[in-house]
């Protein structure tokens, strides 16, 4: 039988896995009575799930459907008239989620918050562009990098990836070197499908040397006309070592078997 | 006053110089490569100071061109997304015959460091490249003398058009595979 990969989670991972090894998180601080934060805490009040200090800034869980109404608390009655960042994480794997954060600036206080909500996978989120402008571009690079529609965005439309494009390329199962799609993109744009068999397919190995392309290539070993043809030569390499060459297509070793 | 006198071989004194049609055509094209203005990424910066007054490309009859139109040669400079690989084949189809393409940098040449879904593995998946230009980014220096080799490269071919190989993918022997060694 095949060896089963899980395909929740396509993209390469750290080669070095220790199983003792702990990662590292952020230490977090419960909220402190009488600062700028616990002012903002309040005035969130049920809206407000859960809040902590995380490296000297406020982060606050919300439920996803409130999200409207909680930035328009922050930014109306507690200052926070910047949104700098928008975007989510793909927990789809792990817990079957997104996780959306909005980052949040008060320029008077120099404070800034985090707030953070969870949604399932097809859940909407409503857009706070009608509260800050820059949202606009945020939800559409939300829209296109993960596929999370964003209700009441005056365009939502792809931003970075061309608008026919297939795929959202920040979710985990989407593979780093693109899928079929993605790796025939500009042959089929310009030239069609049928050309890809003329064309062939990427080469994804940086240190590719092909022995039989003399045009790009010098033989190493012994010399040929300019793009002269040996591809029936048999193999006779002189002074030349396959196992000196390493094939990069190989996936990596897995150092910890057990993983 | 000169000890010697030139013995011109014509009459009327009018000084003559053989040739044949291709040198005397291929010498006007390649002192006078007009590129186009079109840079995509950090190696555009090294074209425009190749451009610029120290390294000087007038001297060497090579005017930048901000039309397809008017351009000879096409130097890709910097990543091409695959997002934008429409356009510079369009712009490639846009430039009129003859034309050439040097491939500047490591990014255009094989994607380089750029080993992602979205940038386009090597132009010459689109675009019929002349001349490979290592480096990331290449020196000016390094853009000069690729284009004085390919002014070499123009003068060694014949002026005829129909001589030229047509620059259709379709001509090509058979599928160009990946191989590894």
């Amino acid at each position: 039988m095949r060896k089963y990969t899980p395909k929740d989670n396509v993209q390469a991972k750290a080669y070095y896995t220790d199983r003792f090894w702990v990662s590292p998180r952020v230490p977090q601080s419960p909220v402190e009575e009488g600062t700028h934060f616990a002012k903002v805490v309040e005035t969130l009040g049920a809206q407000c799930k859960e809040a902590y200090i995380v490296d000297g800034q406020l982060v606050v869980h919300i439920d996803a459907t409130e999200n409207f109404n909680v930035m328009k608390t922050l930014k109306e009655q507690c200052g926070y008239t910047q949104c700098s960042e928008q975007s989510a994480v793909d927990y789809l794997a792990q817990d079957g989620e997104f996780e959306l954060f909005w980052q949040l600036l008060n320029i008077d206080e120099a404070k800034r918050i985090r707030v953070t909500t969870r949604i399932k996978q097809g859940e909407a989120i409503e857009s706070i562009e009608k509260l800050y402008k820059s949202a606009n571009f945020a939800e559409r690079e939300l829209f296109d990098m993960f596929g999370i529609k964003v209700n009441n965005h005056p365009f939502l439309k792809r931003i970075l990836m061309p608008d026919d494009w297939e795929g959202h390329p920040l979710l985990k199962t989407y593979p780093l070197h693109g899928d079929e799609f993605a790796s025939w993109y500009e042959v089929d744009k310009i030239f069609g499908k049928e050309y890809r068999d003329i064309i062939g397919p990427e080469n994804r190995d940086p240190a590719m040397i092909d022995r039989y392309d003399t045009k790009r290539f010098s033989r190493i070993g012994y010399e040929v006309p300019f793009a002269a043809d040996y591809t029936d030569e048999e193999q006779q390499p002189v002074e030349y070592s396959d196992t000196f060459l390493v094939d990069y297509n190989k996936p990596s070793k897995t150092l910890d078997e057990r993983k | 006053m000169a000890q010697h006198q030139v013995n011109y071989a014509s009459a009327a004194g009018l000084p003559i110089a053989l040739t044949s049609v291709d040198k005397l055509v291929n010498w006007g094209r390649s002192n006078s490569l007009w590129p186009l203005t079109y840079g995509l990424a950090c190696c555009a910066i090294e074209m425009m100071a190749s451009g610029a007054s120290r390294y000087d490309f007038d001297r060497m009859g090579t005017i930048f061109r901000a039309s397809p139109r008017q351009a000879d040669v096409m130097i890709l400079a910097g990543t091409l997304s695959k997002k934008h690989s429409e356009f510079a084949r369009r712009l490639y189809d846009q430039m009129t015959e003859p034309k050439w393409v040097i491939s500047m940098g490591s990014c255009a040449n094989t994607g380089g460091m750029f080993n992602t879904y979205a940038t386009v593995q090597g132009v010459d998946r689109i675009i019929p490249v002349d001349i490979y230009l290592p480096g990331c980014a290449p020196r000016p220096e390094t853009l000069q003398y690729a284009l004085m080799m390919l002014q070499k490269k123009i003068r060694r071919e014949s002026a005829d058009m129909k001589k030229r190989p047509i620059q259709d993918l379709t001509n090509q022997k058979g599928p160009r595979k990946a191989r590894l060694i």
